[in-house]
């Protein structure tokens, strides 16, 4: 995996609260597996039934595309576990998603992508967000990684917490399998004490 | 002594504590299905990796599966899923198997889910088969691949908090009512971050089916597993099974079942009771599950809302095309679907049929049934009731998610209203513009045959009243 160090550029705000994945990545895209995800990330957020453009949506506004940075609402990618959700905003170019609480499975799965997710305060989060409605798109913001901190126009600035494994697993880029695999002594001699597995249980003869 | 039902399972399954701080827990039984099968094996190919444990590794097709009789069980995950599978020498469920069926509903039925065991699978509604008292994580695609390579699931061990239901659920009211009210009552993240056990009156009186409803609905508040402690109740159930262990070998089983409890000194983080003894049967008339009501209640006006939910209140009043203070009694609906691995199991659908019995669906309105495995399926045909439910004029299908998740292509069209007995009322899930309402099975049955949303206590046999 690629490792996260720092990453500037445009970020889009998009403060609506309880976004879910049914939302981020429509099913009508689960369906086809080679869809075009950058498409449909947000698809019917974006545009209307026959496909124009909402020029009001962030989504859709030049200054937006490929900006980096997700500033979004309350719990942010609720709903399913589906790891396309976080593809699609990946197609899309972001590399880091900031809002207050983001939904378990969601924020997992950001980390297993290499993809940063952060967790505001509430007040934190309003703050950036007021900031980065007045930028508009047009200037740009710093999140670094190693030092847990924001940074963007006239002297704005915070400071944010990742828990210290996950923030050492994107700073180094490790891969979740490999730092497993290290104990596979541990889970060989588990295995040798267990099996066939728990009282009741069968063999999965299909 | 002092240990949660959680506790004693995961500590069953501990296998080490990786540098980074996540603990190793064992899976005993692994369930893929076909969305994520293809990402995942591919995934394997490039990191050049196996799967470790092929013996306890299942790979079944549910949310892809065209269901309507008749159309070819084929779609490009399935044929993908089944080339990828051949190559890794994965057992595979195909579609015609008569096993087949949505994984939730299966994995209890084939016995991978027995209580005290560790199950994983690439589905938020994993936490189905708690209700046996096993253990189940639902992932994503990569966290899939790690349980394929590893058989463990690593995880920061998350808090813990206990439902105890109490009371006596009304006439009329379902599992499926307590798990939506439940949700109105603490909101949709209130779970994040806890394994769930639920307890309590209501859950000892609920038959093992009624639990898996309520488990399986625990991710709609955000909880990421749950738990019921095993019971005499269970202890029948699995001896009803084919899969179970027979004479020596079940006493041993239901004595090391017996094991799995709370303790009577445990820590919870959080502890909730709630009185489920007012709940009414059920109806969602927003985008999330939370926003439901007692059928014969009324949407709240306006004045009552917080100002902080009120963007959202409104949202979703306009994606339903309702008003605030409106009563849904009598608003007219265009779809009925019954399915899902929330409630399609075969007490779901004699409870439906029971309301049907003899009527027709109404004009215009569109009905399916969608049983939840190709089991529950030949259960109901034994019984009858797919020549009830195909009289009354609903399309009676092969067993897969279909219109829950909507990933096999059967969806409603925009501005149609549907009652469905899935988990999820988000916005466009159904298709787009779709509006979805959710209830039991037997609200969704009536609102078929009238042809708008009705109180289902005025349908019911009278000699269920209690």
């Amino acid at each position: 995996m690629k490792p996260f160090e720092q990453v500037s550029g445009a970020v889009i705000p998009f403060p609506m609260d309880d976004v879910n994945t049914d939302q981020i990545i429509p099913s009508a895209y689960l369906k086809d597996l080679h869809a075009n995800m950058a498409d449909g990330f947000m698809a019917y957020v974006r545009r209307k039934p026959d496909g124009t453009s909402i020029a009001s949506c962030v989504f859709e506004q030049a200054q937006y595309l490929g900006a980096p940075i997700l500033l979004v609402g309350s719990n942010f990618g609720c709903g399913s576990s589906r790891e396309h959700a976080v593809w699609a905003m990946q197609a899309f170019g972001v590399r880091c998603v900031a809002g207050y609480r983001l939904a378990e499975f969601f924020r997992d799965n950001c980390y297993k992508n290499g993809v940063l997710p952060i967790e505001l305060t509430a007040s934190a989060q309003s703050d950036w967000m007021a900031v980065a409605q007045q930028a508009g798109g047009q200037l740009p913001f710093e999140v670094n990684l190693q030092a847990q901190t924001v940074t963007g126009p006239e002297g704005f600035s915070l400071a944010f917490d990742v828990p210290s494994a996950q923030r050492m697993a994107l700073l180094k880029g490790l891969d979740d399998v490999g730092m497993t695999l290290l104990h596979l002594a541990q889970i060989e001699a588990f295995e040798a004490l267990q099996t066939p597995g728990p009282a009741g249980s069968r063999q999965m003869d299909v | 002594m002092n240990k949660t039902l959680f506790d004693k399972i995961w500590a069953a399954h501990w296998v080490g504590e990786r540098q980074d701080g996540r603990q190793l827990i064992y899976i005993d039984r692994h369930i893929v299905h076909e969305l994520h099968a293809p990402h995942a094996f591919a995934d394997l190919d490039k990191s050049e990796r196996t799967v470790r444990r092929k013996d306890i590794t299942v790979v079944v097709q549910d949310h892809t599966v065209p269901t309507r009789m008749g159309v070819p069980l084929r779609s490009a995950h399935i044929d993908a899923t089944g080339v990828a599978t051949a190559k890794h020498g994965v057992k595979r469920l195909s579609v015609e198997d008569p096993r087949h069926g949505i994984s939730h509903v299966i994995s209890p039925e084939q016995g991978w889910a027995v209580p005290g065991g560790t199950l994983a699978c690439p589905d938020s509604h994993s936490s189905t088969v708690g209700a046996l008292g096993c253990l189940a994580f639902g992932c994503g695609t990569t966290e899939m691949v790690h349980v394929l390579s590893t058989q463990t699931i690593a995880l920061d061990k998350p808090q813990q908090m206990r439902i105890c239901l109490e009371g006596k659920l009304g006439f009329g009211v379902t599992a499926k009512d307590v798990a939506l009210h439940l949700i109105r009552q603490v909101g949709v993240d209130f779970g994040r971050g806890h394994a769930v056990e639920y307890a309590g009156g209501v859950v000892r009186d609920m038959d093992l089916e009624s639990r898996m409803t309520l488990c399986n609905m625990t991710i709609e508040w955000g909880g990421r597993t749950c738990l019921i402690a095993p019971d005499e109740r269970t202890f029948a159930w699995m001896a009803q099974q084919a899969h179970s262990p027979k004479g020596d070998q079940w006493d041993q089983a239901v004595g090391q079942w017996r094991g799995l409890h709370t303790d009577a000194d445990a820590f919870f983080d959080t502890q909730l009771t709630i009185d489920c003894s007012d709940i009414g049967p059920q109806i969602t008339w927003g985008t999330d599950p939370g926003q439901t009501i007692n059928v014969d209640e009324s949407i709240a006006p306006e004045e009552q809302i917080h100002v902080d939910h009120l963007d959202r209140f409104q949202r979703a009043l306009t994606y339903m095309d309702l008003q605030a203070g409106q009563s849904l009694l009598g608003v007219p609906i265009h779809r009925v679907f019954i399915g899902s691995c929330t409630n399609a199991r075969i007490t779901d659908l004699r409870h439906a049929a029971g309301v049907i019995q003899g009527r027709k669906v109404a004009p215009g309105v569109k009905a399916l049934v969608v049983p939840g495995s190709n089991a529950v399926k030949l259960q109901a045909e034994r019984e009858g009731l797919d020549q009830v439910f195909l009289a009354a004029g609903f399309e009676w299908h092969q067993s897969g998610c279909s219109m829950c998740a909507g990933a096999n292509g059967e969806v409603g069209i925009s501005g149609e209203r549907c009652v469905a007995t899935s988990n999820r009322n988000f916005e466009n899930r159904q298709g787009r513009g779709v509006r979805t309402h959710l209830a039991s099975p037997a609200m969704a049955a009536a609102a078929a045959i009238a042809g708008h949303i009705v109180d289902v206590r005025a349908w019911l046999p009278v000699e269920g009243r209690s």
